[in-house]
C-alpha cells in the first residue's frame, strides 16, 4: 500500500515535481544575491532618518519599500516621469535601477504557475502535493528498509539505483516535506482559501489639513527601526487630507502630514504573520541560507526521479503482478519470499498461481513482512529465498532471522524452504538453508526437507512442485517461464555427429548468427553480443519451459554453435539431435558473465566431459592472444565422442591450446577427467601456484569428483577449491 | 457586454434614478510596455465631491493583491462585492483592455470622475493612474497614465 502511495504519484507526478523542483533550485539562489548585493542599514537607522534622506536625494518620492533581504527600493515622480531605484540608506541616493530582474520573474511564473494562470497554479499545487505524499510514503519506506526509524542513517546494501535514491532521501526529505507543506499553504492563501488577508484600518475621515512636518517629529517614525519597516507611502501632494500609510512587520497605520500624529493602526492578525513566515520558508526571502539549503535538497529530486523510474523498470522486470494474493488472515498457504533482483519473485508468482487454480487461498508477501499472529487460517507456510552476496538475506527478507530467533510463539502449521541459487558461488543457497536450519532449531514442523533450484531452473521447481503436491495431497504442476528475452528464430547450418557407437548419440550443432537490424540493436533486442560461455535457451516445440545449453562460439566466429546429447526421453535435447540442416529452432540468449574467461594472461586449466566440452572448446577456439590453456578432456570412447577432436591438433599448432589430457572412461582401464588431474598432481599445483584460474564445465556428478580430486591434489600446498572459488578462481558450469 | 450591464445595474452604485436614460460607452486603456506580470487595474467612480461612487471594472482576480490599489481599497474597504461579476483577467503589459458598457446619463457632464488605480507584482503602487472628468467633450479624447497607462480613452 505504501509502495503504491509511493510509485504512482512518482511516476505520475515526475515531470512536474521535477519542474519544481529545478526552478525551486535556481529561484533559491535569488535571496542570497539580494541580500549580498544590497546596501545594509545602519543597525540603529530609524524610518524617520531613511525617510528624511531620500526625500532630500529624491524630492518626488511617493513609497519606500524595504524587502526581507533588507533592500530599500524607492518610487518617485521626477518632472512626470516615473522613477524607481534602489536606495543607499546612508545617503537616500538611488544608486541602481529596480527594476525588476526579468529572469527572476521568468521563473517565478515558471515554478508557480506554468505561465498558465490559475490552472497553472493549480496543476503546480499538484505537484507539491505530489511531492508531500512521495515524502511522507518514502519515509516510511526507508524505515521500513532500514529498520526502524533509529537507524534512518544505517548503510544500505542492494542495486545502486536504490542506494542513490535512498542517500538522497534520507538528507533531502526534510526540505521536500516543508517546501511542499509551504507551497500548498501558499497556494491556499492565494486563492483566499485562508483567512489570513491584510487587516488595514479604516481611512481617517478627520485630517488636521495641514503639511509640512518633519519626519523627525513623526514619532511612530522615529521610534521604528528601518529592519522592522515594510512600506512608506506618502500622501499626493497638494492633497492636504491625504496621509502617511506605515506598514512595519506588525502592522499598519496612517500618520497625519500636519501633525505627524498616529491616525489609526491594526496589528497584524495572527493568521497573517504565519502566512508570513510561511512565505519566508518557502522563498528563503528573509532568509537567505535555508533558502539555499531548501534548493539543494530540491536538487536531489531530478536524480531520485531518474533512479526511482529505473528502480520501478528493474522492480517490473522482476516482479511480476500477483492475481488474487488473498489478505494474510485469511490465506490457506502463505507464502514468504526473499528476493534480491526479483527472479525469485518469478517462481513465487507461478507458484501463487498454480496454488490459486488449484482452490487454494494463497497470501504472497516479503519475508521481512513475516507476521505470525495473522496466520489464523494458515494451513502450511512456504519459503522461497535467494541469497545475497556470502549467505546474507535478500533485500525482501531483511530481518527475518532476528525475528524468527525472537519468535515466542511459531504458527503450528508445517513449513517448507526452497532456495534459489547459483551453484558456482561458494555460498550456494545459504541463507535458505540458514533459514531452514534455524526453523528446525526452533522445532517448526516441517512439511518438506529443504530444497534447491540452480540457476533459475524451471525442471528443479517443478520436481519440487510435484513433491510439495504429495506433501498436500493434491497433484501440483508448476510449469515456470523465467521472464524471457525475446526469441529468435535460429537455422542450423552443419552439424558434426558423435556418440552413436557408445549409445549416446551426440551432435555439435551450428545455427547461423540471426541476422538484426539496426532498429533491434538500438532496442537491444535480439542476440546482441555474446561469447563461449553464455547460454543459449532452446524453446522446444510443444513446450513453454527453455532448456539452456552453454555457448560454444562468440560473436567473433560468426555463428551459433552448441553441443547436445540425447537424453533418453529428453524432449528438447531429441529434437535438437533430430534437426535436420536448414531447419530451425526458437532460442534466445542469456549472459553467463560468471563463465566468462578473465582477461588476465595467467594460465587457464579447463577441465570438462562430454557436451561439458562446449564452452571451453569456445574459449580455446577464441584465444588468439595465446594464453596458456590446459584442457582435461573426459570422454567415453575416442572412436567415438572424441567431440571436436580433429579440431585440436590445428589449436595446439596454433599455440592456443598448450596442452591436452584426455580420459577414456569405456576401455579396458576406465579413467575420468578427475583421475587425470590426479595423474597430473605436480602440473596442477605449479599451474594453481602461477595464478592459474580453473573452470569445470560438465554434469554435477563429474564436478563433484573433479572438486574432490583438487581438493586432494591442492592439500599438500594448505589450498582449498572453496578458497579458489572465493577468489574468483574456480568457476563452474554444471547441468 | 449584456448581462454584464444587467449586472451592473444591479450590482452597483452607479444605479441612479436617470438609469433608463443610459447610454454604450467603451472604455479603451492601452497598457504601456513596461517590463512586468500583468497589471491589475481598477477602474471606478467618484462623484463630484471626490466621495466614491461606484465601480467599473476590476482586471485581476486574486483579492489578496485589491489592497495594492490604494485609492479603490481606501474607498471600498477591499470589499468584493462592489465588482461582483465585474472582475476580469489582469491585464498584460503592452496589451490593452476594452470594456463595453451602459453608463446612466446622469454620470456626464455632472462633475463625475473615472479613475483607474494600478498595481504591478514587484513594482511600484501606482493609486490614481488615470483621473478623468466624465464629460461629453472628453469622449474620444486619449488621456496618458502616470506609470503604466499609455493611453485611455472613453467613447460614446
Amino acid at each position: 500500500m505504501i509502495r503504491k502511495l509511493h510509485r504512482w504519484p512518482g511516476l505520475l507526478a515526475l515531470a512536474l515535481v521535477t519542474l519544481l523542483a529545478l526552478s525551486g533550485a535556481a529561484l533559491s539562489i535569488f535571496p542570497s544575491l539580494e541580500y549580498l548585493s544590497s546596501p545594509q542599514t545602519l543597525s540603529d537607522q530609524t524610518v524617520a532618518d531613511l525617510a528624511t534622506r531620500i526625500q532630500s536625494a529624491l524630492p518626488g518620492v511617493e513609497q519606500i519599500k524595504r524587502a526581507p533581504s533588507g533592500r530599500i527600493t524607492a518610487y518617485w515622480f521626477e518632472n512626470g516621469t516615473p522613477g524607481a531605484g534602489i536606495i543607499d540608506p546612508l545617503t537616500g541616493q538611488a544608486i541602481a535601477s529596480a527594476d525588476p530582474n526579468p529572469v527572476l520573474r521568468w521563473l517565478t511564473n515558471l515554478h508557480r504557475s506554468l505561465f498558465l494562470g490559475d490552472g497553472g497554479r493549480i496543476a503546480m499545487a499538484v505537484g507539491a502535493l505530489a511531492m508531500l505524499v512521495l515524502s511522507i510514503s518514502g519515509t516510511l519506506l526507508v524505515v521500513r528498509r532500514v529498520g526502524g526509524w533509529r537507524r534512518w542513517f544505517a548503510p544500505l546494501r542492494g542495486p545502486w539505483a536504490g542506494r542513490i535514491h535512498v542517500e538522497l532521501a534520507r538528507v533531502a526529505v526534510l526540505g521536500l516535506v516543508l517546501s511542499s507543506l509551504t507551497a500548498l499553504w501558499m497556494t491556499a492563501s492565494t486563492f483566499d482559501l485562508l483567512p489570513d488577508g491584510e487587516v488595514i484600518p479604516a481611512f481617517p475621515t478627520e485630517t488636521s489639513g495641514e503639511t509640512g512636518v518633519a519626519f523627525a517629529a513623526m514619532e511612530r517614525l522615529a521610534s521604528t527601526p528601518v529592519s522592522e519597516l515594510r512600506e512608506l507611502s506618502f500622501p499626493y501632494p497638494d492633497d492636504a487630507s491625504d496621509v502617511f500609510t506605515l506598514t512595519t512587520n506588525q502592522g499598519t497605520g496612517f500618520i497625519d502630514q500636519g501633525t505627524g500624529e498616529l491616525l489609526a493602526w491594526a496589528n497584524l492578525s495572527a493568521m497573517q504573520s504565519l502566512s508570513e513566515t510561511i512565505y519566508m520558508l518557502h522563498t528563503g526571502q528573509g532568509a537567505a541560507l535555508l533558502g539555499l539549503l531548501l534548493g539543494m535538497m530540491a536538487l536531489a529530486i531530478p536524480a531520485m526521479g531518474i533512479t526511482g523510474v529505473l528502480i520501478w523498470l528493474a522492480g517490473r522486470r522482476g516482479r511480476p503482478r500477483l492475481h488474487h494474493n488473498a489478505p494474510a488472515n485469511r490465506a490457506e498457504t502463505i507464502l514468504l519470499i526473499g528476493s534480491e533482483g526479483g527472479s525469485t519473485w518469478g517462481f513465487a508468482a507461478t507458484l501463487h498461481k498454480a496454488l490459486t487454480e488449484a482452490g487454494q487461498t494463497v497470501h504472497a508477501t516479503a519475508l521481512s513482512a513475516f507476521d505470525p499472529s495473522r496466520y489464523g487460517k494458515a494451513k502450511r507456510i512456504l519459503i522461497l529465498a535467494a541469497t545475497y552476496g556470502d549467505g546474507d538475506a535478500p533485500s525482501t527478507a531483511k530481518g527475518f532471522l532476528d525475528q524468527l530467533a525472537t519468535a515466542e510463539v511459531l504458527p503450528n502449521v508445517p513449513l517448507a524452504v526452497l532456495g534459489l541459487g547459483d551453484r558456482s558461488f561458494p555460498a550456494y543457497c545459504a541463507y535458505a538453508q540458514a533459514v531452514s536450519e534455524a526453523a528446525r532449531a526452533k522445532g517448526w514442523p516441517e512439511l518438506l526437507a529443504f530444497h534447491t533450484v540452480d540457476r533459475q531452473s524451471a525442471q528443479e521447481f517443478a520436481r519440487w512442485g510435484r513433491a510439495l503436491g504429495t506433501a498436500m495431497g493434491a497433484p501440483l504442476e508448476l510449469a515456470h517461464q523465467p521472464v524471457q528475452p525475446a526469441t529468435q528464430t535460429l537455422t542450423l547450418i552443419s552439424r558434426r555427429d558423435y556418440g552413436a557407437e557408445v549409445q549416446a548419440p551426440t551432435a555439435i550443432l551450428r545455427f547461423a548468427l540471426p541476422k538484426t537490424s539496426l532498429m533491434q540493436r538500438l532496442m537491444r533486442r535480439g542476440f546482441g553480443r555474446f561469447q563461449a560461455g553464455d547460454l543459449i535457451g532452446i524453446l522446444p516445440k510443444g513446450s513453454t519451459v527453455p532448456r539452456l545449453y552453454s555457448l560454444a562460439s562468440g560473436t567473433h566466429d560468426g555463428f551459433i554453435e552448441i553441443v547436445v546429447k540425447k537424453h533418453p526421453g529428453g524432449v528438447c535435447s531429441g529434437q535438437l539431435i533430430d534437426l535436420a540442416l536448414g531447419e530451425t529452432v526458437t532460442g534466445f540468449l542469456r549472459r553467463n558473465t560468471v563463465f566468462h574467461p578473465d582477461k588476465s594472461n595467467t594460465p587457464l586449466i579447463l577441465i570438462g566431459a562430454g557436451t561439458g566440452i562446449g564452452p571451453l572448446a569456445g574459449i580455446i577456439r577464441g584465444n588468439t592472444r595465446k594464453r596458456p590453456m590446459h584442457l582435461f578432456f573426459g570422454m567415453r570412447h575416442p572412436d567415438s565422442d572424441f567431440l571436436y577432436g580433429s579440431d585440436m591438433p590445428g589449436w595446439q599448432n596454433a599455440g592456443q591450446m598448450t596442452h591436452l589430457r584426455t580420459a577414456v572412461s569405456r576401455t579396458a582401464r576406465p579413467q575420468y577427467v578427475q583421475d587425470a588431474l590426479r595423474s597430473e598432481q605436480s602440473d596442477v599445483i605449479r599451474l594453481i601456484r602461477e595464478g592459474a584460474r580453473v573452470m569445470v564445465c560438465g554434469g554435477r556428478d563429474m564436478a563433484q569428483g573433479v572438486s574432490e580430486a583438487l581438493t586432494d591434489i591442492l592439500a599438500p600446498v594448505g589450498l582449498t577449491p572453496l578458497m579458489l572459488k572465493s577468489e574468483g578462481r574456480y568457476v563452474e558450469d554444471v547441468y | 457586454m449584456k448581462s454584464l450591464l444587467a449586472t451592473l445595474a444591479l450590482t452597483t452604485a452607479l444605479t441612479l434614478p436617470g438609469l433608463a436614460m443610459a447610454r454604450p460607452v467603451t472604455l479603451t486603456t492601452q497598457l504601456k510596455n513596461y517590463s512586468g506580470d500583468g497589471a491589475y487595474l481598477a477602474v471606478y467612480v467618484t462623484d463630484p465631491q471626490g466621495a466614491y461612487a461606484g465601480s467599473l471594472w476590476m482586471a485581476g482576480r486574486k483579492s489578496k493583491y485589491y489592497k495594492h490599489l490604494t485609492d479603490w481599497y481606501r474607498f471600498t474597504g477591499g470589499d468584493t462585492a462592489q465588482i461582483n461579476g465585474i472582475t476580469g483577467a489582469s491585464v498584460g503589459a503592452g496589451r490593452s483592455l476594452k470594456i463595453s458598457l451602459d453608463l446612466a446619463d446622469a454620470l456626464f457632464d455632472a462633475g463625475y470622475t473615472l479613475h483607474i488605480d494600478a498595481a504591478v507584482e514587484d513594482r511600484r503602487d501606482s493609486p490614481n493612474e488615470i483621473s478623468v472628468p466624465l464629460t461629453s467633450e472628453g469622449a474620444g479624447t486619449a488621456v496618458t497614465g502616470r506609470s503604466y497607462i499609455a493611453n485611455f480613452t472613453y467613447d460614446m
